[in-house]
């Protein structure tokens, strides 16, 4: 299956960039999951966490407040002013 | 003359003293831009992100919205000047203060009202001096800026540009910054913020890229309102991070140059100082000949 390509970046910072099976995040209208062959999305970001289901099985959760997620040609930003990982 | 060679050996020791504080500062400022300038690097990504998704809501919708319509006939603008906190930079200060007055003249031309937004001690010593009124400063962080500075400002120009112009509101805003374009070269450069062209930056539609149509999380409207600001913040970062790192290049340049300069003087007074010495000897050679020659007489 086509992996998604994923960077979270923060005002002053990329914090993580990888590939991934699912991005799951939660906007203002509800929880959104996208996988490979999503159709381009821009949506805002509610308060709350990211998950990431890396391609490796693993999992990074970062939290990205104020920010937005947008997808386009399977390649996935979530940009937020401050945005962390999560361990 | 004892005093003569006295005085240049005090003008060398001056020279040489002034030549160890410029050449510190060089060093310092060497070691900062290469900081400044990986924060400009690691800000990219954000910058693009933010750019790209206002350019993807403004091409594929066609959403009306406050921060990027034109006023009909626009009658004040505000410009943000970016300087420094300290000064031992050359013309980095003076030239982009010059640079903000060519652009007040410009306003003022076109008949529209002109208000300041500094940021920067060297821009409030400025405008006090002159007795000259602007609305707010933001001093004392232009070395290392932060991103909640950047979103201080970013929510002022935003909140004085939606007010109504009747209200004493704005309909334009303009930075004004320098940008590093290389460690020898920073140019003060002008752009115009508020109301957003989003054309610029638009990422070229490759073959890959083609058009995408987006799906909007809520709508587009909600998006673009989220996002403009945000946008606006991030300009702001980035100029100001571009401005830190110019200001490092700047002093690094204007302190290497003094150092220099030192060093000339240093070389140019211990010749004048073994001349001045030299003579003195020659000359109490000469009278202690002369007194010989008169007591053999």
């Amino acid at each position: 299956m086509a992996d998604l390509e994923v960077t979270v970046v923060s005002a002053d910072e990329q914090i993580w960039a990888g590939r991934a099976q699912m991005v799951v995040a939660r906007t203002l209208v509800g929880e959104i999951g996208l996988l490979a062959g999503h159709t381009p999305v821009l949506g805002i970001l509610a308060p709350g966490e990211v998950r990431i289901h890396t391609s490796d099985g693993g999992r990074v959760t970062a939290k990205a407040d104020d920010g937005f997620i947008s997808l386009q040609n399977d390649v996935v930003t979530i940009a937020a002013r401050s945005a962390e990982l999560v361990r | 003359m004892p005093a003569q060679v006295r005085a240049y050996r005090a003008r060398i020791r001056s020279a040489q003293t002034t030549k160890k504080i410029t050449r510190a500062m060089e060093l310092i400022s060497a070691s900062r831009i290469a900081k400044a300038q990986q924060r400009v690097a690691a800000s990219l990504p954000y910058a693009r992100a933010v750019t790209r998704a206002v350019s993807a809501v403004a091409t594929y919708t066609n959403v009306d919205h406050v921060l990027t319509r034109e006023k009909e006939n626009p009658r004040r603008a505000a410009i943000v000047v970016f300087t420094s906190d300290r000064g031992l930079a050359g013309a980095f200060n003076s030239n982009v203060l010059r640079k903000s007055e060519e652009l007040a003249e410009l306003l003022h031309s076109e008949g529209k009202e002109v208000v300041s937004y500094l940021v920067g001690r060297k821009a409030v010593g400025y405008y006090r001096f002159r007795r000259r009124e602007y609305v707010r400063e933001w001093v004392g962080g232009t070395d290392s800026p932060d991103v909640e500075t950047a979103r201080e400002i970013a929510e002022a120009v935003v909140a004085h540009f939606i007010q109504d112009t009747d209200e004493g509101g704005v309909d334009e805003i303009h930075i004004v910054f320098n940008r590093f374009v290389s460690m020898l070269t920073q140019t003060p450069e002008m752009l115009r913020l508020l109301p957003l062209e989003v054309v610029e930056g638009v990422e070229e539609p490759g073959e890959r890229t083609a058009l995408p149509l987006y799906e909007f999380e809520p709508d587009a409207a909600d998006v673009l309102d989220a996002l403009l600001p945000v946008y606006i913040e991030s300009r702001i970062y980035s100029a100001m991070l571009e401005s830190a790192a110019s200001k490092h290049a700047a002093t690094q340049r204007a302190m290497k140059a003094a150092s220099d300069n030192a060093d000339a003087l240093i070389r140019e007074y211990t010749r004048l100082a073994n001349n001045a010495r030299q003579q003195e000897i020659t000359q109490q050679i000469a009278e202690i000949v002369g007194g010989a020659d008169a007591l053999a007489g």
